[in-house]
């Protein structure tokens, strides 16, 4: 599945798109970001709450295909700008975390 | 022989929210000279957690890169207030990292854990007082 697709099927708002042609092998989920770089594989759908500047250098670093902001987060233009600079699609969804992860699992599935 | 490449990395330890230069930095060199996509992913995501640690506890540092075709070694040395029990430091989620620095989702205690986890040789010297050196080898073959 695409990131297009998951947009698509979702409903979720894209915030950023740079390459929505990008391959979702997975999920992972979580807002300490030691934890994301070391469980978070290439490929994977990001899902957070946490919305600073390091978000983008993790997602970059870890080469996930987007990073989902859930709960209703909205990252600030700052993140955006960054996230514009290094290629890294960004989605907004208003569900909690659990029910953003279960949706892409029933996706994958 | 091939001769090494060197680049050198100042960390600014100001700065919070520009930690991770040198590590993007890293990766895209390391993207034009070929590695492999799991070498340089393994690389980027020790060395930025070293440039954190480095940001977090030391008020910055430096950040040397030396390549060649069979291996990558990081060295990230600092002149901060050194690290007491290297073995505690080591286990996954004990920090000495603020508050405010745990409120940005690090702090997690997993830093030190996953240079060692992405490195293929890591070797920590630590000084109280004078500072710590933390030299990381990824070999590419």
């Amino acid at each position: 599945m695409t990131v297009a697709q998951l947009l698509e099927k979702t409903g979720w708002q894209s915030l950023l798109s740079v390459d929505e042609t990008r391959e979702i092998a997975g999920g992972y989920a979580g807002d300490l970001l030691s934890w994301v770089m070391g469980r978070a594989e290439s490929g994977d759908c990001w899902f957070t709450i946490m919305s600073n500047l390091n978000v983008v250098a993790v997602a970059q670093l870890t080469d996930v295909a987007c990073v989902v902001f859930t709960e209703g987060v909205m990252p600030d233009e700052a993140i955006l700008k960054a996230a514009a600079l290094h290629d890294i699609n960004l989605i907004r969804a208003e569900e909690p975390t659990y029910a953003a992860c279960a949706r892409l699992g029933e996706l994958l599935r | 022989m091939e001769e090494l490449l060197h680049y050198h990395f100042d960390v600014d330890g100001a700065n919070f929210a520009s930690a991770g230069e040198a590590s993007v930095q890293v990766k895209r060199l390391l993207r034009q000279m070929g590695f492999s996509p799991d070498l340089i992913r393994r690389v980027s995501i020790a060395m930025y957690e070293g440039e954190i640690n480095m940001v977090i506890h030391a008020n910055g540092g430096d950040a040397d890169i030396y390549m060649d075709p069979e291996q990558i070694r990081v060295v990230l040395k600092d002149h901060g207030p050194g690290i007491k029990d290297i073995a505690l430091a080591m286990q996954e989620g004990y920090s000495t990292a603020p508050d405010n620095i745990r409120s940005l989702g690090f702090g997690a205690g997993m830093g030190l854990p996953n240079m060692k986890r992405y490195s293929d040789d890591m070797t920590v010297e630590s000084t109280v007082g004078v500072g710590t050196t933390i030299t990381l080898v990824f070999r590419s073959v």
